[in-house]
């Protein structure tokens, strides 16, 4: 009862437990989200965001992607969040753990969101049939690889991803410009 | 059991968007409003991702690494302003951020 999980297309065999696996992971995720949004205390927000991160890269290695997991949590679990905490320890005051968590539109907020809610339930209900019950199997062993060739191309031709990904670089360096000389107090 | 199907982790991501729906819409603090941001990214990279498994490709994926970087780009930008705010008006209440409010 151990199939391997990087076998090819057709296999038929299933990994084993996903059923729990996923609800495991669906609820930490949605668990710890709902404790983002409610702590009074920003870091506790931050260190429960770390936590559906984690979930959620744990939901892409359930979908055959173990790049977009590595680079999840790498890139948020060990970039942003870091970011996050920085400013958290910078611009935390004494008052803003007395006074109050939510504005004083949060019932119109919230009815917005129900709506929101509303619409996904409807959409979902009525569009299940949309969704193919089909479960593909993708190459797990060659993702990076395969990856790496849509983004870089092969053979001396440029893939598909290769001028997204330039201009993937120099929206970063932009960025980097731009928090840079926000921050400074001189320039 | 049921198997665990595309429409599956559509619904955990939908849920996942809604919550960050209420956190920007209802926090005062702008860090958690961030945060929810991100959140809600998340759920949009979980939805491209199980695309990318129902139809088999890897286009989802790529579209997902994209998103993540949109999402460093605007996690420093906008910590940035939220620093450089904080150096003049002492505040990181959206509701005190009303400069431009005539």
């Amino acid at each position: 009862m151990n199939p391997g999980l990087n076998s090819t297309v057709n296999a038929g065999m299933a990994p084993v437990a996903t059923p729990f696996f996923f609800y495991l992971l669906a609820g930490l995720a949605v668990g710890s989200g709902l404790l983002v949004i409610t702590r009074r205390n920003a870091v506790h927000s931050a260190l429960a965001l770390i936590v559906t991160l984690l979930a959620v890269a744990g939901l892409y290695l359930m979908l055959y992607a173990p790049f977009v997991a590595g680079v999840q949590i790498i890139v948020y679990a060990g970039g942003i969040m870091v970011l996050f905490l920085f400013v958290i320890m910078l611009v935390n005051i004494e008052r803003s753990s007395k006074d109050r968590r939510f504005n004083r539109m949060w019932p119109v907020g919230l009815g917005a969101a129900s709506a929101l809610l509303a619409l996904f339930v409807s959409a979902f209900v009525k569009g299940k049939a949309l969704f193919p019950d089909r479960l593909m199997s993708l190459p797990e062993s060659s993702n990076t690889q395969q990856i790496a060739i849509m983004l870089y191309g092969e053979a001396g031709k440029m893939g598909p991803y290769t001028f997204a990904f330039e201009v993937a670089s120099l929206l970063l360096l932009v960025a980097i410009l731009g928090a840079v000389i926000m921050t400074k107090k001189k320039i | 059991m049921v198997p665990i199907t595309t429409f599956h982790y559509l619904v955990v991501a939908a849920a996942l968007f809604v919550l960050g729906v209420i956190g920007v819409l209802t926090r005062r603090n702008v860090v958690i409003v961030l945060m929810s941001i991100e959140l809600i990214l998340n759920a949009v990279n979980l939805n491209l991702v199980a695309f990318s498994r129902m139809w088999g490709n890897l286009h989802g994926q790529l579209f997902a690494i994209f998103v993540t970087v949109d999402a460093a780009a605007e996690a420093a930008v906008g910590l940035g302003i939220l620093i450089a705010f904080f150096r003049n008006k002492e505040t990181i209440n959206v509701d005190e951020i009303d400069l431009l409010k005539w």
